[in-house]
């Protein structure tokens, strides 16, 4: 709390009093020194501090590392285009005429973006160069295979309007069934919306665990010095005063544990990368894992400083005030 | 200097440690105050320094009714007072130095100053030579000094002193009481609490004795 280096070595002429001028540049001086002393504490006790680092650094690393992971689950998902399509299967008696003058129709609907048939025959051509059945499908007295028309709604088009849309189809005489296959892709969002609030939950919970680790910390350091404060409270210290270097322990650990965190997340990003890499190129995608970036790790250790200043200061509030001159 | 107007102290146990004391102390007066043990001494100086509030009565210190001086402003006042403790309460892992630069630091002085009020502070009590030593290494008479240097240090209107003379013998002792004397010369309003009768009847000074909380003898000069 007080600074070991008080003073330079020199002699002054001056014979000024405490002036307001001098009282500010006193509380400067006083702030300067608290942070380098509280610095100095805490690398004084490097395996301990390294602990407390760590704890904070583990608990910001989890939430932060997910959220990363999220975003780079939830771009991979932007990046498949307008999955949106609606398969109309029509009836087995609606002629190839009839069925091309459907597909043009639907074609000039405002809400409908592309259209394109194809005939039951084509259908079976590909389906037996794909599926190499082509035997079985030789052996068949007669093509199974609908005539299909796929209808891509226009991009704008929000996911009720499509499903609106669907139903409309469905509605139409020559119709068998319009399947819209969009299921898997809202399970995955409402999977992905259930993963964030999980990471805010998580978050929220090791947040707190962050501060009451830190008041529990800054805790221990106002009890170890407890004469020392009851000194400098004797001799007219005030509580900002003897609250100053503990409130610079706190940023100092929460600091430390945003830098740690940030490292941490960087360092699991760095080892899942090849895998990741490998494991996109078997889905032919184009796509680049996103880290931190240098923001977000300047907002990690900013966060990180927040959370220590804020954990002092629960503790500062709690114990200094009881300790007084007995 | 510093009035006792009526002043009552109960402790929450039920003890009274001081019962209806009225002193008035003038500002060039150095007076002991003396009694056994639990008389009451250290709850006088206590009121003084507002470690503790009377139960009744006013405690008037430097035309300040102490009454009114809230929790925020006790730092304020206590830089006013300098303090000696018997058992010195010194940091000891701080430098002679920087344990009695604290109270100037505190207030805010420039660096400067600050170095050069501690010096004149520490030729004062003799102990110039060692302001770079650990108080862990001063003897205990050496250590009292660097608790009074600190106490004086920010020239403090009053000087109070709980049992300053409590460890020494008695040359150390009567060193000490001179050290007391010349700030009294100069000015400063010195309170000292002792329980040495011998060393503090050969001064010629006021004594205040109390017995049990209540005022003996002394009560005017």
């Amino acid at each position: 709390m007080v600074p070991r280096e008080t003073a330079r070595r020199k002699e002054g002429a001056s014979l000024s009093r405490a002036g307001l001028r001098d009282q500010f540049s006193a509380w400067l001086q006083h702030h300067r020194l608290s942070a380098a002393d509280s610095l100095r504490r805490v690398l004084d006790n490097p395996a301990s501090s390294l602990l407390t680092w760590l704890v904070i650094g583990i608990a910001l690393a989890l939430p932060v590392g997910m959220n990363v992971a999220l975003d780079n689950v939830s771009r991979v998902n932007a990046g498949w285009d307008s999955p949106a399509q609606i398969s109309l299967f029509l009836q087995d008696g609606v002629s190839v005429e009839r069925a091309r003058q459907l597909e043009a129709e639907l074609g000039a609907r405002k809400d409908v973006g592309e259209t394109r048939f194809i005939s039951r025959k084509e259908a079976l051509d590909e389906f037996r160069n794909l599926s190499g059945f082509a035997d079985v499908l030789a052996s068949l007295p007669e093509n199974p295979l609908p005539d299909l028309i796929l209808v891509t709604p226009v991009v704008t088009l929000d996911e009720p309007a499509v499903s609106a849309l669907r139903v409309e189809l469905q509605g139409n005489s020559d119709v068998a069934e319009a399947v819209l296959d969009m299921e898997w892709l809202q399970r995955l969002n409402s999977v992905m919306e259930l993963s964030r609030r999980l990471v805010l939950v998580v978050g929220a919970m090791l947040v707190i665990g962050v501060l009451l680790i830190l008041g529990n910390t800054i805790r221990l350091a106002i009890e170890s010095r407890r004469d020392e404060i009851i000194i400098v409270k004797l001799v007219g210290g005030s509580n900002g005063f003897v609250r100053r270097p503990f409130l610079y322990t706190g940023l100092w650990y929460g600091v430390g544990g945003g830098v740690l965190a940030a490292l941490l997340v960087s360092a699991a990003l760095w080892f899942l990368e090849e895998p990741i890499g490998e494991l996109v190129l078997l889905y032919e995608s184009a796509f680049d894992l996103t880290g931190l970036g240098v923001m977000g790790a300047l907002n990690l250790v900013i966060l990180g400083g927040i959370l220590g200043l804020a954990g002092a200061w629960l503790a500062v509030s709690r114990h200094l005030v009881h300790i007084e001159p007995r | 200097m510093i009035t006792f107007d009526r002043v009552s102290k109960r402790y929450e146990e039920g003890h009274d440690a001081l019962r209806e004391i009225s002193v008035d102390i003038k500002q060039d007066e150095l007076v002991f105050i003396t009694g056994h043990s639990g008389a009451g001494k250290s709850t006088l100086l206590r009121l003084i320094m507002l470690m503790d509030r009377p139960t009744r009565g006013q405690v008037i210190v430097d035309g300040q009714n102490l009454g009114s001086v809230r929790s925020r402003g006790i730092p304020q006042h206590r830089r006013n007072i300098g303090v000696v403790f018997q058992n010195h309460q010194l940091l000891f892992d701080r430098t002679v130095f920087d344990n009695v630069a604290l109270p100037l630091i505190i207030a805010g002085y420039d660096h400067r100053e600050v170095a050069r009020r501690v010096r004149a502070a520490l030729d004062k009590v003799g102990l110039l030579a060692r302001e770079r030593a650990m108080p862990i290494t001063l003897s205990g008479g050496e250590q009292q000094r660097v608790g009074i240097a600190r106490a004086v240090v920010g020239k403090p209107k009053i000087l109070l002193a709980d049992e300053p003379t409590g460890n020494l013998d008695p040359a150390l002792s009567a060193e000490i009481m001179d050290l007391f004397e010349e700030f009294n010369q100069v000015g400063v309003t010195v309170l000292i609490a002792s329980h040495d009768l011998v060393l503090i009847s050969r001064l010629r000074h006021r004594i205040i004795t109390l017995s049990q909380g209540c005022l003996v003898s002394g009560r005017a000069q």
